[in-house]
This record gives structure tokens, sequence and C-alpha cells, in this order.
């Protein structure tokens, strides 16, 4: 009897740990749910990514509907291409949506906005491994400080 | 000053013969052929005494440092009018660093010490040698199921801790001082990730375990048998392996997350 007593105490320990587990990891974390099941790559040449990092959100309208899988160099002069992972689930994209980096509040995160483009006859929708070549790199605080400062001197 | 240099000396040599002989005696007590149905009991018997006997001291300690968090991140937070990320942060300092870091502390006190005066008394009352004589190995059936009992015991008990802190957390952060209750979830659903801070903060509390466990029933294995020994054997298991685990913790979180 006591040995069975043991055994329960310890069968209680083990569920209480996995319990406590799939708390943190359905309650605390990020189940990822724009990045889950089917997704399509689009990829997106820039002239500054400024802030923006691996994982990073794409929204359309404030809502995710992917991430930022890989950031790397591309062509003879550098440009940095970012691969984004779109849930499949938003596959319609047509080719003359637009792609910017924004900004979070005042100080947030970077993410990538998405504006749909419009649709008619001519236009063809975006598929997997497809480029976006509407761009709007980042704001970087320090350009535009630089702007500014020209032309204030320029007067 | 040639007497000093000798004590350095042996000083040394004593630290690198107790790493060579802890090292041997984890592995003569864990390589060699399993006997699940007779080890099956030792375990668990041990689990219960290393794992779930820490339970109570595990979830009060987590529970408290979980609302001293709360109401801590609070009052600065609230000045830059950020209480929303209340949530991150206590989930991921809990996460990443004290969910691990505070369990491996009180285990190295709760359970260490006691591993290390059992053994440490086995030692001197001649239990261990009698086992011996009964051609019975006591580094298989005395060590063994220990360290197998903390190495199991540990990381459960560090998820159980960072649960109960965030519970912790929310119940100060939300019921009593007011953050909004969606935001204080869906900003920390935001910012935790699954494998970068839990899987993380687990492979911590798993390295964590191991070291531990194992300084405990070196330090019980090789003491003096003799009370002042023991004495000295479960002190120096509570201080070498919360040093350890202090230690090791930078070097985890420079790899982790430098």
């Amino acid at each position: 009897m006591e040995s069975r007593n043991i055994q329960l105490a310890v069968g209680v320990f083990v569920i209480l740990g996995i319990l406590a587990l799939s708390f943190l990891g359905l309650r605390a974390a990020n189940s990822n749910a724009a990045t889950q099941g089917e997704t399509y790559k689009l990829y997106a040449k820039f002239d500054n990514i400024g802030g923006l990092k691996e994982r990073s959100p794409v929204k359309v309208g404030g809502v995710v509907v992917g991430r930022v899988s890989a950031i790397s160099l591309t062509g003879d002069y550098y440009e940095p291409l970012v691969e984004m992972t779109i849930s499949a689930q938003y596959a319609e994209f047509s080719e003359t949506t637009s792609v910017s980096i924004l900004t979070s509040g005042l100080l947030g995160e970077q993410y990538i906005g998405l504006n749909p483009g419009f649709i008619d006859d001519t236009v063809v929708m975006l598929e997997d491994g497809d480029y976006i070549y509407d761009t709007k790199s980042a704001l970087v605080l320090e350009d535009l400080i630089g702007q500014f400062l020209f032309s204030q001197g320029s007067d | 000053m040639l007497n000093a240099i000798a004590k350095l000396g042996k000083a040394t040599l004593d630290t690198i013969a107790g790493a060579g002989a802890a090292l041997l005696m984890l592995g003569k007590a864990l390589i060699g052929v399993p006997q699940l149905r007779k080890s099956w009991p030792l375990l668990l018997q041990q689990i219960y005494a290393v794992g779930v006997l820490s339970l109570v001291i595990i979830v009060v300690s987590g529970l408290f440092i979980g609302m001293v968090l709360g109401l801590q991140g609070y009052t600065i937070l609230v000045d830059f009018g950020a209480e929303q990320s209340l949530g991150p942060m206590v989930a991921l300092s809990l996460l990443r660093e004290l969910g691990p870091v505070v369990t491996a502390l009180l285990f190295a006190g709760r359970a260490g010490s006691a591993l290390t005066a059992e053994i440490g008394l086995m030692k001197a009352t001649e239990q261990l040698s009698s086992l011996e004589m009964m051609a019975v190995d006591p580094l298989r059936r005395v060590v063994a199921p220990r360290f197998w009992a903390g190495f199991y015991s540990m990381p459960i008990l560090a998820v159980i801790f960072s649960a109960v802190g965030i519970y912790g957390g929310y119940i100060v952060g939300v019921q009593w001082l007011g953050v909004d209750d969606g935001a204080f979830w869906s900003v920390m659903q935001a910012n935790v990730d699954l494998y970068d801070d839990i899987l993380n903060g687990i492979i911590k509390s798993v390295v964590f375990a191991f070291v531990v466990t194992w300084i405990a029933l070196y330090k019980g294995y090789s003491c003096v048998p003799t009370s002042v020994g023991i004495s000295r054997a479960t002190t120096s298991t509570v201080v070498t392996a919360s040093l350890a685990v202090l230690g090791l913790d930078f070097v985890l979180t420079a790899l982790m997350f430098g």
C-alpha cells in the first residue's frame, strides 16, 4: 500500500509538470498561429530594412498574416532581401500589392505592412516565390534628422 | 614560501583528483545494463523524496516571486505608461532566468543537502560497505536512482515554478493593480517564444539538474565518514552547487541569448 501511495504521488507530480508545461506553451507563449499549417513565401527587396528582424510580423491592416523568415543581401549592389512566410489562408495578393517597413508606436518594434493592391482582369496574383517590387524602406530617424538639418542650413 | 607553493600544488591536485573521482563515480553508477524491474521502484521512491516533497517550497516561492515581480515591474512600467508590458516582463524573467535558477538553488538546499547527508550517513554507518559485502553495487543501488530522480524532477519543478510564478504575476498585476486582462496575456504571447524562451529555459534546468544532483551525490559519497565530515559535506554541497548553478547560468545565458 505504501508503494502504491508513492506511485500515486509521483504520478500526480508528473501530471502537474505536464499541466504547467502546457499552460506555458498554450497560454504564455505565442503559438504562432499565423505561420502554422500551410504557408507560402514572398520576397521583397528594400534599400534599407532598419531594425527589421527575422520573425518580425507581416501585417495587413494590423492583422498578422505571416512572419519574416529570412533576411539576406542580394545582387551586385547588396540590396537587403526579405523573405516573408505568409499563411496560405491569405493567398490572394495581387501583383500590385505594395510592401513597406513600419514601426509600431514611436519606439516599438518594426514590422512589415502589406497593402493589398487593386484587382482586375489584367493583374496577376502573387504565387509562392514571387517578388513584390513596390517597396518602401524603413524610416531611419538619423536620416530624417540629417535631411531636416540640411534643409534648415540651405535656407 | 615553499610551503605555500606546495599547498597550492596540493590543492590543485586534490581538485583534479576530486573531479576525476566524481566523473568515475557517475560513470560507474550510470553506465551498465539497465535492470528496469529492479530499479523502477527505487527510482519512484527517490522521485517521491526528491521531487514530490520539494513541490510545496517550489510552488510557494514561485507564487511569491511572481507576485513580487508583478508588483515591482508595475511601479516602474506605469511611469512610462507601459504597464501592458508587465506580462512579458514577468513571463520572460521567469522562463529565462528565475524559473531554472531559483528552482536549482532551492533544490540544492532542499533536496541536494538531504541527498548528501543521507549518503554520507550510509557511508559513516558502513551501510555502503555492507552492500558491497552482499555483492550489491552501492553505486547502482544507491547512487544511480537518486541521480536519475534529481535529473527528472528538477526540470518538472522548474516548469511548475515558472507557471505558478506567471500566475502570481497575473494575480498582482491584473486582479490587484488593474492591468488590462486581455493585454496582459496577448502582449505576453506576442513576446514569449516557444523555442527561444520556454525550450531554452528547460534546457537550462536540465543542465542544472545534472550538475546539482551530481555534486550532491559526490559530496556525500566522498565525505569523511564522521559527524563533522558529514556536516562539512552537506554545507559544501549547498555552497558548491549554488555557485556552479550561478556560474553556469551566466555561461548558458551568454550562449542562448547573447
